[in-house]
């Protein structure tokens, strides 16, 4: 009994731990300290965001474009997603000048600690973005992170599944970060 | 309601004598609900490459012009492109983006098509329609279908001419781009899923775009200031390296009248290659190879270094990123962009893993580059739907009068016309040929008595 309830009691802290570290996470990507979030990810990262497709029962399994061979919204590294940084940074990506007002929302996180040291962690998210006048959009779907920790102990982000409830992208671009 | 009515558009709304467009093409619903019947109701539209549809029996959804047609392989390996739309109630007979399957059904009725279209099952077709209907004559409505070297396009007009007519003088180009990288023509593989997304402006301003606007570099300054190409250098081309340092000619390429265009570079000699994948050896050697392969095979004529165009009304290609980008009508002030993009099915994992990372982070809506573009787009079609701004025509002036034809190299002939670096020579040819397409009233009505439109064709 009192073995479950310290187990229980670890998984607690490991939520909330987890779950503090998300809300830094969309605190520094809405207050567009996008360096700042640079360093949350593992340099190995894996950022990945497939495509959704319609298909027919038997078949759920192939509803995403497959990591590695298939065309993505996303599938990229942290070198790549400097670049998307330092692109918005220039104030000359027109796309993101002005720059949009975004708010990120995340919930139903679930964690599970693995034996290799890494952390999984689901949630579903809720993007909202703003721009220029009325330009509006709202992303919203799956995220499945592993997390690890860094020689200091911190969390890092070393692969991020991005699951987008979108067939026909309804956004005209992808500019934020997930 | 404004004073000019009725429409006309060569020499008026197209009034390309003094260079001039009026803003209403682009925003009017009237002239937008004439377009699909007079442009996409009449052209050659591409609908998809072959290998998304590599085995019998296999489809994929595709569109013409606002509507889902299936493009398909029947059990025969034939094409085919249906309309994806029950002859009964007109619902969508397939709601799987892609897929192997030797029928149809449609889930209201279960009217039941084959994959070669026949209408193979109507439930009650004795005790509802007393045997009284006939089958044959209810099959799926079917487009004409041309493959070109694999890309594929459907056509809905029997009097529209056949493929290789309409596609005209821009045969050269578009060859150049279907030519793998070592010249030869072999195959190539669409990677997996079509990127689809929507911009809220009309479809015109992508085509008119990519037709030919290497005006619009300003847009791209972010990018170019990042590491976008897979050669590890600042800029967004995997050739700007190569193309900076080579004496060459920038040019538009202007079909007339079909109104395609191309973009490319016509160097002024033969250059021996230029590392570009200096990282990866596996890469560096394929396209060094391809390079050389090339250069023997087509001799002068390896001097163009086409970039793309826009083959009318609503398809451009682009080659480096080897992409196929349809610009889908949905509505006067909505597009649906589908982009596919393809590699050379016989070049190693390693090369296609690289191509596959370079395009999406080029084009598409998480694309670096295009991002800027559909800023540029819907900002302008805002720009196009004020009551005072449409009072004021656009500007199409550049470079008008300045055309040259065989120029500089006599082989790049034809119809064609070419003028260095900037030019807004491309977008005229390309308007020509959209007014005279818009000055033609249509002539299909209903069909009595019901056929399948191939076999009105026939």
């Amino acid at each position: 009994m009192q073995a479950d309830r310290e187990q229980l009691l670890d998984q607690l802290l490991l939520g909330y731990e987890v779950e503090q570290f998300y809300g830094r996470e969309a605190e520094l990507l809405d207050s567009r300290q996008f360096d700042a979030w640079l360093d949350l990810l593992a340099d190995d990262i894996r950022y990945w965001m497939p495509l959704a497709t319609n298909q027919e029962a038997g078949n759920w399994d192939r509803e995403h474009s497959r990591e590695g061979q298939d065309l993505n919204w996303f599938d990229e590294g942290k070198f790549e997603l400097e670049q998307r940084v330092k692109q918005i940074q220039t104030g000359l990506h027109w796309a993101e000048e002005p720059v949009s007002r975004t708010t990120h929302m995340f919930s139903n996180l679930q964690v599970e600690p693995r034996d290799d040291g890494h952390i999984e962690a689901a949630t579903r998210f809720l993007v909202y973005r703003n721009r220029t006048n009325v330009e509006t959009d709202f992303y919203v779907g799956k995220r499945r992170d592993h997390l690890r920790r860094d020689q200091g102990g911190a969390l890092k982000i070393s692969r991020r599944e991005i699951l987008l409830d979108q067939h026909v992208l309804l956004a005209k671009n992808l500019t934020t970060f997930f | 309601m404004r004073i000019e009515s009725p429409r006309r558009y060569t020499g008026d709304l197209v009034n390309l004598g003094q260079g001039l467009i009026s803003r209403d093409i682009f925003t009017a619903p009237d002239i937008y609900d004439d377009e699909l019947e007079r442009v996409f109701a009449r052209s050659w539209l591409f609908v998809g490459h072959e290998s998304q549809v590599p085995n019998n029996e296999d489809y994929i959804l595709s569109r013409t012009g606002e509507e889902s047609v299936i493009f398909n392989r029947d059990r025969n390996g034939k094409l085919h492109v249906f309309l994806n739309n029950c002859r009964h109630r007109g619902m969508r007979v397939c709601r799987y983006d892609k897929g192997n399957s030797r029928k149809f059904m449609c889930p209201f009725h279960a009217w039941t098509y084959s994959d070669q279209g026949e209408l193979i099952a109507v439930p009650k077709l004795d005790t509802g329609y007393h045997n009284e209907l006939d089958r044959s004559k209810w099959g799926l409505i079917e487009a004409r279908v041309y493959s070109y070297r694999g890309y594929v396009f459907a056509c809905w007009d029997a009097e529209t001419p056949d493929f290789e007519t309409y596609l005209g003088d821009l045969r050269f180009y578009f060859d150049d781009y279907c030519e793998l990288p070592d010249g030869s023509y072999g195959e190539w593989e669409a990677f997996g899923g079509i990127l689809k997304w929507q911009m809220p402006c009309n479809w015109k301003f992508g085509a008119e775009n990519f037709a030919g606007d290497f005006y619009h570099n300003p847009s791209h300054a972010s990018v170019d200031q990042v590491i976008l190409s897979p050669a590890g250098t600042k800029g967004r081309h995997t050739y700007d390296g190569v193309t900076k340092q080579r004496d060459a000619w920038k040019l538009n390429i202007a079909v007339t009248p079909q109104g395609h265009t191309s973009r490319g570079q016509l160097f002024k000699d033969d250059y021996d290659y230029m590392p570009t994948y200096r990282e990866m050896a596996v890469v560096e050697n394929y396209f060094r190879d391809c390079y050389a392969k090339r250069q023997a095979k087509l001799g002068e004529k390896a001097r163009w270094f086409g970039h793309g165009g826009t083959i009318f009304p609503n398809v451009s290609y682009s080659n480096g990123v080897q992409s196929m980008g349809t610009w889908h009508p949905s509505g006067p002030h909505q597009t649906e962009t589908w982009r596919i993009f393809l590699a050379p099915k016989a070049a190693p994992d390693e090369v296609k893993a690289v191509l596959r990372h370079y395009v999406i982070r080029y084009q598409g809506p998480a694309g670096l580059t295009e991002q800027d573009d559909m800023e540029n787009w819907g900002s302008s079609h805002q720009g196009a739907r004020g009551t005072i701004a449409r009072r004021h025509d656009f500007h199409y002036g550049m470079g008008q009068g300045h055309e040259q034809e065989g120029w500089p190299a006599d082989w790049l002939g034809g119809e064609v016309h070419a003028t260095e670096d900037v030019s807004e020579q491309n977008q005229r040819a390309y308007f020509t040929r959209w007014a005279a397409d818009m000055d033609r009233p249509p002539t299909a009505d209903r069909i009595h008595p019901p056929t399948n439109a191939a076999e009105a064709a026939e």
